[in-house]
């Protein structure tokens, strides 16, 4: 249980070094959101949604990001795929830093990397056909003749379970599961490495949850893609994720693999989230001990000082109140930040 | 859509029909006399007789059924009657002005392009310059170009029509003489010189209506374009790696457009109703100046058609931007 290497120094700092090689490296990322306030809209400060994320993300593998709503996984996701301009920090795509890439550099890059957003509802256009919202990403990066992209299209609907006799319809006359099929069609179109999922299923009904994760983890099987899987529901992250990162107010509290996380939960914060997972075994579930924090989450505005964690920290130390934890690699291989193990 | 269209207009009979009546109530119910502005040495009988000769010893409703005869039976078939087909007696009362003793329909038609032209085109330019300010002012939100788009627009808002023209006339046609400040309706535009003399007399009072008209149509778009912005499939279409142009202009115009082509459509009325008051101010000679006078004459049978006419034109603009929105959002069905 020694410290053998620290990730918050510089940006040079080595990688973890685990199994597998990283497809994606993510160094000390800030993502901060001004606040203006008053008459003349000054920046009275900064809401520090993702605060200092250093992770990588190995290739084939899925990485779930779990944490309590608010707590900027969504922040970090939309970052990492640069539909924000990143405050600091490096995100190393294949060895590519794209943090700070703008433009048509960004744009070039864009088919290696895709979202599968949380609401598929609201993230399609409602005024385009489901062939024009899949086609539309091969008109831009792709140079197609009409027969070969209409081929594409069909291809992708296949892939997903979509009847093909759909392509000419308008997202509303889908049902929540259909219309996140579509979302999935559309960011495989350009043939992605890495696909960020937003929270894909928090939307659906749990009946068609099940439906949409299988399709997932089929298309990962078929097409070697690497998801990030931001999700709260801790279940399906156990299902699905190979390594589990666990985020609080912006920061990662403990990053592991599945097991090590699940079965032996070393941060106070990760074992308070997981005493939280109810059990399916009735007599298992009465004498379940549940970790209750007190209070609630800091604003990301004005995070405590010391540990993000050290307001509602059941087992606070004066030391957490002071110095902010250092994210060390732990012996087991998983990273934590706490300075109690 | 065919079906919800024929619905619609069969339920604008019946209104109209209850629109028209009430005007007409209203007019009767008005203390305008038409003899008033006669000269005072008239005797109280001769003015008796006069009423009488206009038909207004009648009871109101025998006068608003004649009106309803005039208008729905006779002046359709007068108008067929211009095109050579000829049904009936061609000797048809006519809705007759009380003021010029020439059919209504005539008058309206006399003043109809001074109208279309200063406030149609006014309308015009009024949402060609919304458009594009209200699209920048939300993309670029709080921007230094945002911000005096909002103030320009405020004042379009708040100051009224007759401050803007009367000022515009005492800038440019009294200190700098660089547009006349009465529209010559006599004006014959043949050749390029008159053309410079017709959109010369036109600009004062065409931008003074548009500055108006683009005031409200920019905020509509701005607003709505803002609405839009902010939409997840807007990030979508981000992550997909299009061109900010082409977010912005194929995603986000296009939705936003949705409601601000309602607006606009609903608007268009008001450009046949005339603006009373820029059509004062400038002397324009068009269907609001033909309104104000024969209000102030008590012409209840000009007064009475002119004000049916636009309340036609609502009725049906409002039913064309139904089916605009129907067509434009495939969200919407009719049927």
């Amino acid at each position: 249980m020694t410290p053998e290497t620290t990730l918050t120094a510089a940006p040079k700092t080595a990688a973890p070094a685990t199994e597998g090689d990283p497809l994606v490296r993510v160094r000390n990322l800030k993502m901060y959101f001004p606040i203006y306030r008053g008459v003349l809209r000054r920046q009275v400060g900064e809401v520090k949604a993702v605060d200092d994320l250093s992770f990588d993300i190995f290739r084939g593998e899925t990485l779930g990001l779990v944490g309590e709503s608010g707590c900027g996984k969504s922040s970090a996701g939309r970052a990492i795929l640069r539909l924000y301009d990143v405050t600091d920090g490096q995100i190393l795509l294949d060895g590519t830093d794209i943090a700070p890439l703008s433009g048509r550099e960004l744009r070039r890059l864009r088919p290696e990397m895709q979202m599968i957003f949380q609401d598929p509802q609201a993230s399609l256009n409602p005024r385009m056909t489901v062939a024009s919202i899949i086609a539309e990403p091969l008109d831009e990066h792709r140079r197609l003749d009409r027969r070969a992209r209409m081929e594409r299209v069909f291809e992708l609907m296949d892939a997903v379970g979509l009847d093909r006799d759909f392509a000419n319809r308008f997202p509303h006359e889908f049902s929540g599961g259909q219309r996140q099929r579509i979302g999935i069609a559309r960011a495989l179109a350009l043939n992605p490495k890495f696909i960020v999922c937003d929270e894909p299923i928090a939307a659906l009904d749990v009946s068609i949850q099940a439906q949409v994760v299988n399709l997932l983890e089929d298309l990962q099987e078929r097409m070697g893609l690497t998801y990030l899987f931001i999700s709260h529901d801790l279940s399906m992250v156990r299902h699905l994720a190979t390594r589990v990162a666990v985020m609080y107010l912006g920061r990662i509290m403990e990053i592991g693999s599945r097991d090590q996380l699940y079965d032996d939960p070393r941060h106070p914060y990760t074992q308070a989230l997981l005493s939280a997972v109810p059990e399916p075994d009735p007599a298992a579930e009465s004498d379940r001990h549940r970790i209750i924090l007190e209070g609630d989450v800091p604003s990301p505005a004005n995070p405590p000082e010391g540990c993000n964690f050290c307001t509602r920290c059941p087992q606070v130390k004066d030391i957490c109140k002071r110095e902010t934890p250092a994210f060390r690699q732990m012996s087991d291989g998983r990273f934590i930040a706490c300075h109690l193990v | 859509m065919l079906n919800f269209t024929i619905r619609r207009l069969l339920f604008t009979i019946p209104t109209l029909l209850f629109i028209s009546f009430v005007i007409f109530f209203i007019l009767d119910a008005a203390p305008s006399d038409p003899t008033g502005n006669l000269p005072l040495t008239i005797p109280p009988d001769v003015r008796e007789k006069i009423r009488e000769s206009l038909g207004l010893d009648q009871p109101m409703i025998i006068r608003y059924l004649l009106w309803c005869k005039q208008f729905f039976v006779n002046e359709p078939l007068n108008l067929l009657a211009q095109w050579g087909i000829n049904i009936g007696d061609p000797d048809r009362l006519r809705v007759i002005s009380f003021q010029t003793r020439s059919p209504v329909v005539d008058l309206i038609a006399q003043r109809m392009p001074q109208t279309l032209w200063v406030v149609g085109m006014s309308y015009v330019v009024g949402v060609l310059i919304a458009l594009p300010i209200g699209i920048i002012s939300a993309v670029k939100q709080y921007s230094w170009f945002d911000q005096m788009g909002t103030f320009i627009s405020m004042i379009g808002f708040s100051v009224p029509t007759f401050f803007t023209g009367v000022l515009m006339i005492v800038i440019f046609s009294v200190w700098l003489g660089w547009f006349p400040s009465i529209y010559d309706t006599t004006l014959v535009v043949d050749s390029w010189r008159t053309l410079g003399l017709q959109i010369r007399q036109m600009a004062m009072p065409v931008f003074v209506l548009a500055l108006f008209n683009a005031a409200q149509i920019s905020r509509f778009m701005r607003a709505s374009m803002l609405d839009n912005l902010n939409q997840d499939y807007v990030r979508t279409a981000r992550a997909k790696g299009l061109r900010e142009r082409t977010v912005l202009l194929v995603h986000v115009l296009r939705n936003s457009l949705i409601p601000v082509i309602t607006v606009i459509a609903l608007g268009v009325p008001q450009v046949f109703g005339g603006a009373i008051i820029t059509e004062q101010v400038f002397k324009v000679n068009g269907l609001g100046q033909l309104l104000i006078i024969a209000i102030q004459g008590g012409d209840i049978p000009t007064v009475q058609t002119l004000t049916f006419i636009f309340a036609v034109l609502i009725v049906l603009f409002n039913l064309i931007a139904d089916i605009l929105y129907g067509i434009l959002d495939p969200r919407i069905r009719y049927d």
